[in-house]
């Protein structure tokens, strides 16, 4: 322990002013520039959905969409994204209404506790608008960054691959 | 009478809305006002003292509130009983930031409170300490000679260890016709739930604390708080309806609880401490073991001698078992037997229950030894376990309440096409692939613990169902209101159970795939009491038709109450408590389990997994293409939610076959891959073709319910299946989990 690094700030930090569109909202933020938009959708826009299960872009829980594409949220500064269209899995609904993959996951029991199914659920929306999986396989191999510890692996690519072969997705 | 009934009925998860939502709520999710953020700091030292602790320059950072640390730590209290959790081992337990001693690598050494969470991890690597370190032993192999038996204690009762030696266990092995004799070795595991351990903690003045905790158990983390910190138990309240995933880490309160509580107390405000992924691997953990294997049998078959010797890990301060040893006399007869438990005290934190501990690790030996031996007797592998098949538990000496192992064997080997299968390792090929099929047996505990239920019947019809359970992800809030609703003659829309609440009526731990027979037959006993109350009730009215009619001579169906003599005539339950003047009528009853009746009987549950692997011959990779597992577990309430049970305990097994291990570095004695890159659990793309059967099994015996749970019995056989696919793919027996492609090029 004999390495003593000089504190990097002996001041607070200057907030910024960031802008987003969320779940279809125009949402300002004056945040820190070291907080990520994980930290950002849920301990300042207490957005929760979005989940924290490592925080290092290996488990896949916090993904979202960010302009139609799916990001890992912890591995992005909330400033890098000011004037971005992000969607998190507040935002998949139309309301009352469930969308195609949600009631796909309900109806093939597709998660257990929970906690990885908004991740997995935004992921599987990412990849069925990249439009590159076709059989099976590929949909596993192309969801196989997220997690799912509970192990409803079997679950989630069934509800995935309905949708996609169902056409009840848009 | 069974028109409306929905127990047995595939339903969906009646919280499945608020999970795919994101609306779901955990530990560290709650909006709370005026919150300061905890980051805990771990020890990078794994054995010694702390002798200098410099936070001045943590303090001086703008936003940072306080570094506690064992130097300037409120007051606690001083007994270990106090810290007794009701899981907890014999022993001393762990107790955080209590002097300068460290015990363990990654043990929290200090906590830095800040405004905001990036502040607070930004500071705790601004706290200067001093060290003196310790020579240490974290190596299991390296230690054998320390192997003694465990004291026993208050966990003992649940983990009693294996029975003592029966006949000539030595002779009977040494002159026996055909024998196997083999060593298997398992390593570290971590439970890895996807939710960090979190709490946050509302400091509500005059003593008084609400608690949103990750925990298997509200009222269990609720008495270590409330004796600790010396609070009365009304004032602490712990709040869990969510918990991201747990598989026995929340059995214990864990140490952000504590510190999370410390903080809120000292301070008098509200806090949230969240554990990152690498201090996931901080506490509990299942342990490593290395087991001794000696089975023989006649030339039939019959097995003659059952040897089975187990050296598994715990820590220096507590001395943590599993049951292990004993599983092999409980599934097969043998006249000469020889079971040991024994432990190695290491500088590591103390391990903990994890889906099926013991049992897992057991009957994989088991079943692998099983497997040779039925080699060289050439018996096929199956035939082998129906020769030595059983209905009574050799180990009590006492029939099973039911057992439906052989129709799962059957059911499991027809659907797989078990008959397909060329005895010859390496006979079967797909193309560059050795194809290999296996199977196993499985069996497991089938727990039940005291619980207590609150029925309440309201004016508008709703039945409120109260138990401090949690919902681990199982499916207990769904399978719960199945059976209150049956009990009551009710839909599912008109029950609500509420539960992950320390204020309801008492649970024990959600662990042991207990919680279905425990809160479940209190539900059926608290109805029985609710439905005699209406019906009081109700004869209490002018003229009323029930006047002379008794218990049995009511049924209840969609809301109502009816004469079975003459089911026309009939009130509905609103217009009961209507005339109870709009007051619920309400009640709270116990259900235990009938000790008395079923000390004669053996308990358990029990499965067959079938597996085939494709295994690349230049390579070595091994790939899981499909398995069946059939299990009989008593009556299955939801075979939806039952079957997802099951289908994850099945990727648990090919994960501990495969994928998962904490590697150990014993110079450093820390974990090396303490994080979710390194620490392989299985991703979609090793998900194979999985199909679960669940065999008829009535029993009459067990319980009000006849359930006996489904949490962890899909794991025990497949990690041996799995092996002993291998081993017909390749004629390779590889006795260490997991089964790396280098050991099988």
């Amino acid at each position: 322990m004999g390495l003593k690094p000089q504190n990097l700030h002996k001041e607070p930090i200057l907030n910024c002013s960031v802008t987003f569109k969320i779940n279809g909202e125009e949402r300002n933020v004056s945040i820190q520039p070291w907080v990520s938009l994980l930290d950002c959708l849920r301990d300042h826009l207490n957005l929760t959905g979005t989940k924290k299960g490592c925080d290092h872009g290996q488990c896949g829980a916090c993904t979202v969409l960010c302009d139609g594409k799916r990001i890992l949220s912890c591995l992005t500064l909330a400033v890098m994204k000011d004037g971005a269209e992000i969607t998190s899995v507040e935002g998949i609904a139309k309301g009352d209404d469930l969308h195609p993959i949600q009631q796909a996951f309900i109806d093939h029991d597709a998660f257990q506790c929970g906690y990885c199914t908004p991740g997995q659920i935004c992921s599987a929306i990412g990849l069925l608008n990249e439009g590159k999986a076709g059989s099976r396989e590929e949909v596993k191999e192309l969801m196989s960054g997220n997690l799912c510890r509970c192990g409803a692996n079997v679950g989630i690519i069934d509800a995935i691959m309905q949708v996609k072969d169902g056409g009840s997705y848009e | 009478m069974e028109l409306n009934k929905t127990v047995g009925k595939s339903i969906s998860r009646l919280e499945g809305k608020l999970k795919v939502t994101g609306a779901a709520k955990y530990a560290a999710e709650y909006k709370v006002d005026d919150l300061l953020h905890g980051y805990v700091v771990s020890s990078p030292v794994t054995k010694g003292k702390i002798t200098k602790i410099d936070t001045s320059r943590a303090m001086a950072i703008p936003g940072v509130i306080e570094v506690l640390s064992h130097e300037n730590r409120p007051k606690l209290a001083w007994f270990d009983l106090q810290y007794m959790d009701m899981d907890a081992p014999p022993g001393t337990v762990f107790k955080p930031l209590y002097d300068e001693n460290i015990l363990y690598n990654g043990q929290p050494i200090a906590l830095v409170v800040a405004r905001d969470f990036e502040t607070a991890r930004y500071a705790s690597a601004q706290i200067d300490f001093e060290f003196e370190e310790e020579i240490f032993q974290t190596c299991l192999e390296d230690n054998l000679d320390k192997a003694r038996p465990a004291k026993k204690g208050f966990a003992t009762a649940l983990k009693p260890p294996p029975p003592p030696p029966t006949g000539e266990f030595e002779t009977a092995f040494a002159n026996a016709a055909v024998k196997v004799e083999s060593e298997f070795q398992h390593g570290t595991e971590h439970h890895n739930p996807i939710e960090l351990f979190a709490t946050t903690t509302v400091y509500e003045g005059k003593g008084k604390l609400t608690i949103y905790d990750k925990t298997q158990g509200t009222i269990n983390n609720q008495l270590f708080v409330a004796n600790i910190f010396g609070l009365r138990y009304k004032n602490v309240r712990v709040l869990a309806p969510f918990v991201g995933g747990a598989f026995g880490s929340g059995l214990r309160p864990q140490y952000q609880l504590f510190l999370c509580v410390m903080a809120a107390l000292h301070l008098k405000q509200n806090v949230r401490v969240v554990l990152d992924r690498k201090q996931m691997f901080s506490f509990s953990h299942r342990p490593p073991a290395i087991q001794k294997m000696r089975f023989a049998s006649d030339m039939n078959g019959r097995l003659t001698a059952l040897g089975h010797e187990v050296v598994a890990e715990t820590s220096n301060f507590e001395d943590y078992t599993e049951p292990t040893a004993s599983w092999s006399h409980r599934l097969y007869p043998a006249p000469n037997t020889l079971f040991k438990h024994k432990i190695v005290p290491l500088d590591v934190y103390t391990p903990m229950d994890m889906r099926a501990p013991g049992g897992s690790t057991a009957l994989h030996a088991i079943e692998c030894t099983m497997d040779e031996l039925s080699y060289k007797l050439k018996i096929d592998p199956l035939e082998l376990r129906l020769i030595n098949y059983s209905d009574v538990d050799q180990a009590s000496k006492k029939p099973y309440t039911s057992k439906a192992l052989r129709e799962c064997y059957l059911q499991a080997a027809e659907k797989f096409g078990w008959k397909d299968r060329n005895p010859e390792p390496r006979s079967m090929k797909r193309g560059n692939k050795l194809v290999g099929y296996g199977m196993a047996t499985g069996i497991w505990d089938a727990y039940q613990f005291p619980a207590r239920v609150q029925l309440m019947m309201n004016s508008d019809g709703l039945l409120v169902v109260n138990n401090a359970t949690t919902d681990i992800g199982t499916g207990t809030l769904t399978v719960m209101t199945q059976i209150a609703a049956d009990e009551l003659g009710l839909s599912l829309e008109n029950v609500d159970f509420r539960y992950g609440d320390s204020k309801k009526p008492f649970s024990m731990f959600q662990g042991g795939s207990a919680i279905t027979s425990s809160t479940g037959v209190a539900i059926v006993v608290a109805a029985r009491a609710l439905r005699k109350k209406l019906l009081k009730k109700a004869a209490e009215m002018n003229s009323s038709p029930f006047k002379k009619a008794g218990d049995e001579d009511v049924f209840f169906e969609s809301g109502n109450m009816h004469l079975k003599k003459d089911p026309a005539v009939m009130i509905s339950l609103k217009d009961i408590i209507a005339f109870n003047k709009g007051i619920p009528i309400k009640t709270t009853n116990m259900g235990k389990p009938h000790m008395l009746k079923l000390r004669k009987y053996s308990l358990a549950t029990h499965s067959a997994s079938f597996v085939e692997v494709e295994v690349d011959q230049d390579v070595g990779t091994v790939t899981v293409t499909r398995a069946v597992t059939a299990v009989a577990a008593g009556k299955i309430i939801n075979p939806k939610t039952a079957r997802s049970q099951i289908l994850g305990s099945m990727i648990w097994g090919v994960s501990k076959a495969l994928h998962e291990e904490t590697i150990m570095d014993a110079k450093l004695g820390k974990y090396m891959n303490a994080n979710l890159g390194e620490y392989h659990i299985p991703v979609h793309a090793d998900i194979g073709e999985l199909d679960v059967i669940f065999a008829d099994e009535k029993d009459e015996l067990i319980n009000e319910l006849g359930t006996k749970g489904v949490g962890e019995i899909g794991l025990v056989g497949m990690p041996a299946a799995i092996s002993n696919a291998i081993f017909h793919a390749t004629g390779k027996r590889i006795y260490k989990l997991p089964i790396h492609f280098d050991e099988l090029i």
